[in-house]
């Protein structure tokens, strides 16, 4: 695989596309590498699905490239060899087996029967693979979705929203299984519309929105810049507390009739600042910010549907 | 020894790879297409109700009491089927020979329907002249030269062949003066108004022509073709030939004149009644008066068929089968499209126009397969149930029959693939099942039934996908038999394969149309 990891790349470059007066893509640009989970998140409608339907060759771009391994997917004539996708777990014929829905794809590849077996192990089907697909779980069918991905080893792998309807056993099981994918060399991209889903999974993240990306960072820069240096402060003096602090050159914000946000100052300063003064205080926080706070302040402006306050609504 | 290596020209290996391509995605088609149960167990049911259809559809018990035995026309000598009932004023001819006879007149009776009523009419086809035939058994082969009731004189043999002479009726006043000459196998009719200017109708050669034949003087009549607010009815017929004193050379037999009713009976073309019998009566002058129904000619479709069917018949069940390959066909792209898995059919093989190929060769050959094979049993089944019911069955060739049985399986294919491109440019399958059962088996059964003007239905059969059905028709069609050539009797406007022709041009439309569709948008 080492060899292959050079050609193990997603790349998108400069995607435009338009639905109508919509714009889907909007100049869509960033790369996969290997070895690690990319996580592709972004708000419902940002152009994650649109973008993989791209790299697919599903969709047309109106502008600019996707590249799978330095080609055009359209290009590649064993596709499922390079590039193994799941986009929709339910799309599959039935009343057919799972089994045999795995061969049928083996087949158009030039796949031996033998690997049908393999991933059916793999992806954790067992004897549910001789059933019909139709009556699968959305877990099952994930799992027979992450199967089809994987008859051909690809060096990439692409999942759209893979954890959907999975149960708590089942993400823990995706997790691992995507993790186990990316240590092998492989690129791994996985969607989703919940960064929580991604918090433990992913290594990078390009975050979208729009129709463009919005950060395309690793998850330790992404939080080190969400948290932007703030402490949260406990104090029965508020007024006081905001007064010396101040007066320190610092940023302060009343945050509840008890708690200030300091900014400005690292901890240990405020700590020795507000002790010198004799500002009574009980709690003094650091404030990690959460992959999903971070998240959010990057997606404000690019959600699409923003639900409205029940008091407006009434209006 | 020294091996010289030719570096391999690119262009075949990629040729191959390109091949190999294809067949990747056709052993992925098939797989799709056999692993769907519902599918197969379509498919089997359309081999099922074509055969069950069309064998109850010829079910009947056969009217009239005809024997089992009896259940076969007469064969003509190039194997087709023939009505050969005349009655017949002959002597036994050996070597060569010559008959002159001046034909005074040719008149007809007709029943009209209403009991014992009859009236005086001549059939366009009744036939009154000289007459050379092997033998008294009918379809032996034959020479002739005739007046006709509204066709002139004519000089036939053997059944299909027609050449036309003189026009006009002879009369009273300008009798039709007919003469056949036999010299060997060769046979010439000659035609004139005076007894002394001849002109030549036809020549014939017949060979292997026994060296003693029959010979002499005939009249026979189609049955008279009706044309009411009801529909077409035939109804007895009967026509009569005055001739003068025949003049014989050559090596004539000695002793009388006799009178023999070929056939024994009018045969499926003509019928006697009780007003109306066959016969001869010699004239004072040593003319004849001869009288007869029937025809000497090939049996068509129609009602002069008689009490039989055709091949095409056992295979009524087709249109049934059919509904169900289109269904099948459709769902084949459409179940793709409803459920989101054309995407990874297209992930896996990008190449489109190849992915629907694959779809065509795999829809269109399992419903060739299963078209073929529906026929092939329908057809030896039906023509053995019906002939120990005592119906007559139209005789065909080998060849013809294996056109039949081909071209049904190609009539479904062909169909498959119509209903695949239709169901890859509509997504939808009801529409698309719709739309495609109305195009073909729609037209079909409306032209079939009779219920639409004859000139409706052969343009529907000429315009719409179901022009594919003339691929079944058998029954030929003669300009000098009367019958009703219509699609309800079943005669197709086209011949065989133009009429497949069109409905494959309409496949390769919609085929053709689905891949540039396919081709150009999002999936």
């Amino acid at each position: 695989m080492s060899d292959e990891s050079a050609k193990a790349t997603i790349e998108v470059i400069g995607l435009r596309k338009r639905f109508g007066p919509r714009l889907a893509l909007d100049g869509m640009t960033f790369a996969v590498r290997p070895g690690r989970v990319t996580g592709f998140v972004g708000p419902n409608g940002a152009g994650k699905s649109t973008t993989m339907r791209v790299i697919l060759g599903l969709d047309a771009a109106e502008e600019g490239r996707a590249l799978v391994g330095g080609v055009p997917y359209r290009t590649l004539r064993r596709p499922l060899r390079h590039l193994g996708a799941l986009l929709d777990a339910s799309a599959f014929q039935p009343s057919r087996t799972a089994r045999n829905h795995l061969l049928w794809l083996a087949y158009s590849q030039g796949v031996s029967p033998r690997r049908v077996d393999e991933v059916i192990e793999q992806a954790g089907l067992g004897t549910a693979a001789r059933r019909k697909a139709g009556g699968f779980s959305l877990g099952m069918r994930q799992r027979l979705g992450i199967a089809a991905a994987l008859l051909g080893d690809p060096p990439v792998v692409m999942l759209d929203e893979p954890f959907n309807g999975l149960d708590p056993d089942g993400i823990m099981w995706m997790r691992g299984f995507l993790a186990e994918l990316a240590r092998q060399g492989r690129a791994v991209l996985v969607s989703s519309h919940l960064m929580s889903e991604l918090e433990d999974t992913a290594d990078h993240l390009v975050v979208i929105g729009r129709g463009r990306v919005v950060a395309d960072t690793s998850v330790s820069e992404l939080l080190a810049e969400a948290s932007g240096g703030r402490v949260a402060l406990r104090t029965s003096a508020p007024p006081l507390a905001t007064r010396v602090l101040h007066g320190a050159g610092a940023t302060v914000l009343a945050t509840g009739p008890d708690t200030v946000e300091v900014t400005g100052l690292p901890d240990e300063e405020i700590v020795a600042l507000l002790a010198r003064n004799g500002v009574p205080f009980s709690q003094v926080s650091a404030h990690r910010a959460t992959l999903e706070e971070a998240y959010m302040e990057l997606t404000r402006d690019a959600v699409e549907y923003r639900g409205i306050p029940a008091g407006e609504a009434a209006r | 020894m020294t091996a010289t290596l030719t570096p391999h020209p690119s262009p075949p290996a990629t040729r191959r790879a390109e091949w190999g391509g294809f067949l990747r995605t056709l052993h992925a088609e098939w797989t799709k297409f056999r692993t769907v149960r519902g599918w197969v167990l379509a498919m089997a049911g359309a081999l099922l109700s074509t055969i069950v259809v069309g064998l109850l559809g010829t079910a009947a018990p056969a009217p009239g009491g005809r024997g089992a035995d009896s259940a076969s026309y007469p064969r003509g000598p190039g194997g087709e089927a023939v009505n050969d009932s005349f009655y017949f004023v002959h002597k036994t001819l050996t070597g060569d020979g010559t008959l002159t006879v001046p034909l005074r007149s040719l008149t007809g009776m007709a029943d009209t329907g209403t009991t014992g009523k009859t009236v005086q009419s001549t059939q366009p086809w009744a036939k009154a002249g000289i007459i050379v035939k092997e033998s008294l058994t009918q379809g032996s082969p034959y020479a002739a030269v005739m007046a006709t009731g509204g066709h002139g004189v004519r000089m036939q043999y053997d059944y299909t062949r027609d050449a036309a002479g003189p026009s006009g009726m002879p009369s009273e006043e300008s009798p039709r003066w007919l003469r056949l000459v036999r010299a060997g196998d060769s046979l010439t009719g000659f035609a004139s108004t005076d007894g002394s200017h001849w002109t030549e109708v036809g020549h014939t050669k017949l060979p292997g022509l026994a060296r003693t034949v029959q010979a002499g003087l005939f009249a026979t009549s189609p049955e008279a073709k009706q044309d009411t607010a009801a529909g077409t009815g035939f109804n007895p017929a009967v026509a009569t030939g005055t001739f003068d004193r025949p003049v014989l050379s050559g090596g004539w037999s000695e002793g009388a004149w006799r009178g023999t009713q070929v056939g024994g009976d009018a045969g499926t073309s003509g019928s006697y009644s009780n007003a109306l019998k066959g016969g001869f009566a010699q004239t004072d002058g040593g003319g004849f008066t001869v009288t007869g129904a029937g025809d000497i000619a090939p049996v068509v479709g129609g009602p002069v068929m008689g009490v039989g069917f055709s091949v095409e018949n056992f295979l009524v069940g087709t249109f049934a089968g059919l509904i169900v390959v289109i269904a099948v066909g459709t769902v084949f792209i459409t179940g793709e499209y409803r459920r989101g898995l054309l995407r990874t059919t297209m992930a896996a093989t990008p190449l489109r126009g190849r992915v629907l190929g694959a779809k065509a060769l795999v829809a269109g050959g399992g419903a060739f397969a299963i078209g073929l094979v529906a026929a092939a049993i329908t057809l030896p089944i039906g023509e053995r149930s019906a002939r120990g019911r005592g119906f007559l069955v139209f005789p065909v060739t080998s060849a013809t029959e294996v056109r039949v049985m081909v071209g049904t399986g190609l009539l479904w294919a062909a169909a498959a693939v119509l209903a695949l491109g239709v169901g890859a440019l509509l997504r939808r399958s009801g529409t698309a099942v719709a739309l495609v059962i109305a195009s073909i088996v729609l037209p079909f059964l409306l032209a079939a039934s009779g219920v639409l003007p004859p000139s409706v239905s052969e343009w529907l059969l000429r315009v719409t996908p179901a022009a594919g059905f003339a691929i079944q028709q058998t029954l030929p069609q003669y300009a000098q038999v009367l019958s009703v050539y219509e699609p309800s009797t079943g005669y197709y406007p086209l011949p065989p394969w133009a009429g497949l022709a069109v409905l494959c041009g309409y496949a390769a439309l919609a085929f053709g149309l689905a891949v540039v569709r396919l081709r150009g948008r999002d999936v």
